[in-house]
């Protein structure tokens, strides 16, 4: 568990990243922090291992207050994905996943057994663990990134917009392996944001902030979906553009089916409607979904 | 072409390579002056440039402080350095080390302020302690750049020791200031020439040590990476020796 106390951060310029933050993160679920530039995420994230330490209040992390922790022992027990992977260039694979526990005093032949180990789990091939980072996608990259924080095997990892920099079709393979991973692994995962869809496929919890740090509202995506705190959240989750409104399209519907789209005309689902009458007010209308879309929107 | 001819004759007369000081023995002198200097320089320049590079804190002050070292005269220096401590190695060290300063500096804090800032941040959030930073992250990726810092002192170094042999000092210097003194062309042009032949092989050696310092991946990562070829290659054997190092 990490709890935040009234915490601020004032940089020496006068900006106020963060004003008076105060929040849990469970233990063992995924957390996002969401929200556009400038509301303080990634800073906050950065206070759980000290790369920021906070102007006033205290970051606890299982009830121990970590500004009494030397920075150097407390980053090497916490895992950290970056956005662009953050890589040395000039180790292979094998040797950036190693980094932390070679720092930590393992033997080399143990640090790369283990290292090969992590390639496994999160799903790269072995053959690449002698290449530079240079010579892998921004997927396989992240995929090391991600293997690199968790190499320790430590109770908490933190991920800072890890899939913004990779494109679509890889950004959704990425998330579904975190979830798949979450699974098995069952981190605390603190987990930073802009992408509101991102946020509600990979958060049991889900912190939307705006502008200084502040919580607009916070907790399971369904109820953020359900019920908008405001008309800040609405607009942030698209609910008043009508963006994960879904309407029947006729055009597109053949037989029996009726084919839903959503407001951007995208298809995201087929309804059955026998005779051409949609079962209205059946218990359990028969669905298929025929992309991941509606998993991503909750409520569709 | 004459007088070049007639210079080149001359530092291929044997007897100019025989008899008491000649100039092997003008060379090596040359050459170990140069390199006290080089070494002093870069035992100064070189943590100073790094913490610079490292902290990103006094880049303003070596700024000013190597363009002064930069403007001063160095011939008036030395006069002057020899009025003060006599004719000896010492002020002729002095002003060669203030000479050489400057690019060393400019070479240590350019090639630790072009490492990739994520990087660093990267390297810092894993845990890694600032001294971990700096040496296996920092030097290694900045290699080039201080090797790059290293030739432009060394050139500088061994062309302007030339001018130390005004004050009775050996070195190659001595045939410009004889050929001068003689109006003997042919030596002065000689002397020259071997000035300017050292200062190009120290600077290829150096050179060839700047490309194979360049780490490997980041090497990779310069080629085009869309290359289907480079992609699929195995790595190379010394890839490997690397990864088993460290």
């Amino acid at each position: 568990m990490i709890e935040f106390r009234e915490v601020s951060k004032t940089y020496p310029d006068g900006t106020r990243a963060v004003e008076d933050f105060s929040l849990v993160i469970p233990a063992r679920r995924i957390t996002v922090l969401v929200g556009s530039s400038g509301s303080g995420k990634t800073t906050l994230m950065r206070m759980i291992n000290r790369m920021v330490d906070p102007s006033s209040g205290t970051v606890e992390i299982d009830g121990r207050d970590i500004s009494k922790i030397e920075p150097v022992r407390l980053r090497r027990g916490i895992g950290y994905v970056m956005q662009n992977s953050g890589l040395l260039p000039h180790r292979t694979v094998a040797e950036n996943i190693a980094t932390v526990p070679r720092l930590s005093g393992v033997s080399r032949a143990d640090a790369r057994k283990r290292a090969l180990a992590m390639m496994d789990t999160v799903g790269l091939v072995r053959t690449l663990a002698d290449r530079y980072p240079s010579q892998l996608s921004g997927g396989q990259q992240q995929r090391v990134g991600v293997a690199r924080g968790l190499a320790i095997d430590p109770n908490i990892l933190l991920m800072d917009e890890p899939f913004s920099a990779v494109d679509p079709i890889v950004r959704a393979e990425l998330q579904q392996e975190v979830l798949r991973l979450q699974k098995e692994l069952a981190k605390t995962i603190v987990f930073v944001s802009h992408d509101i869809d991102e946020a509600f496929l990979l958060g049991d919890e889900v912190v939307v902030l705006e502008q200084g740090g502040r919580i607009v509202q916070q907790g399971a995506p369904e109820q953020i979906l359900a019920e908008p705190a405001n008309d800040f959240v609405a607009t942030f989750i698209g609910a008043d553009r009508g963006k994960r409104r879904l309407t029947i399209s006729d055009a597109a519907s053949r037989g029996d089916d009726r084919v839903l789209v959503d407001a951007g005309g995208y298809p995201v689902g087929v309804i059955a409607a026998p005779g051409g009458r949609l079962a209205v007010g059946h218990p359990s209308p028969k669905s298929r979904s025929i992309s991941n879309k509606t998993d991503q929107a909750g409520d569709a | 072409m004459n007088l070049f001819g007639g210079a080149f004759a001359w530092i291929l007369d044997p007897a100019h390579w025989s008899a008491g000081p000649d100039i092997s023995g003008h060379l090596l002198e040359h050459l170990a002056v140069s390199g006290l200097c080089v070494l002093i320089a870069v035992a100064i320049a070189l943590p100073i440039g790094i913490g610079i590079g490292h902290s990103g804190r006094g880049r303003g002050a070596a700024i000013l402080i190597s363009n002064i070292a930069r403007a001063l005269p160095t011939l008036g220096l030395l006069s002057i350095l020899i009025l003060l401590f006599g004719i000896g190695l010492l002020p002729i060290t002095v002003v060669l080390v203030i000479l050489a300063i400057p690019p060393m500096l400019a070479g240590a804090y350019a090639g630790v302020e072009s490492v990739d800032r994520q990087t660093i941040d990267a390297a810092r959030a894993l845990g890694m302690t600032e001294w971990q930073i700096v040496l296996r992250v920092e030097i290694p990726l900045a290699l080039p750049l201080l090797i790059g810092g290293l030739r432009a002192t060394a050139l500088q170094v061994i062309a302007t020791l030339g001018i130390a042999s005004a004050f009775a000092f050996g070195g190659l210097g001595i045939y410009l200031i004889n050929g001068l003194a003689q109006a003997d062309f042919v030596q002065l042009l000689a002397g020259a020439i071997l000035i300017t032949a050292l200062a190009l092989v120290v600077d290829g050696l150096l050179a060839a040590v700047q490309r194979l310092v360049v780490p490997h991946g980041v090497a990779l990562g310069r080629s085009n990476p869309n290359d289907p070829q480079k992609r699929a290659r195995a790595p190379r054997p010394r890839a490997v020796q690397e990864g088993m190092q460290s």
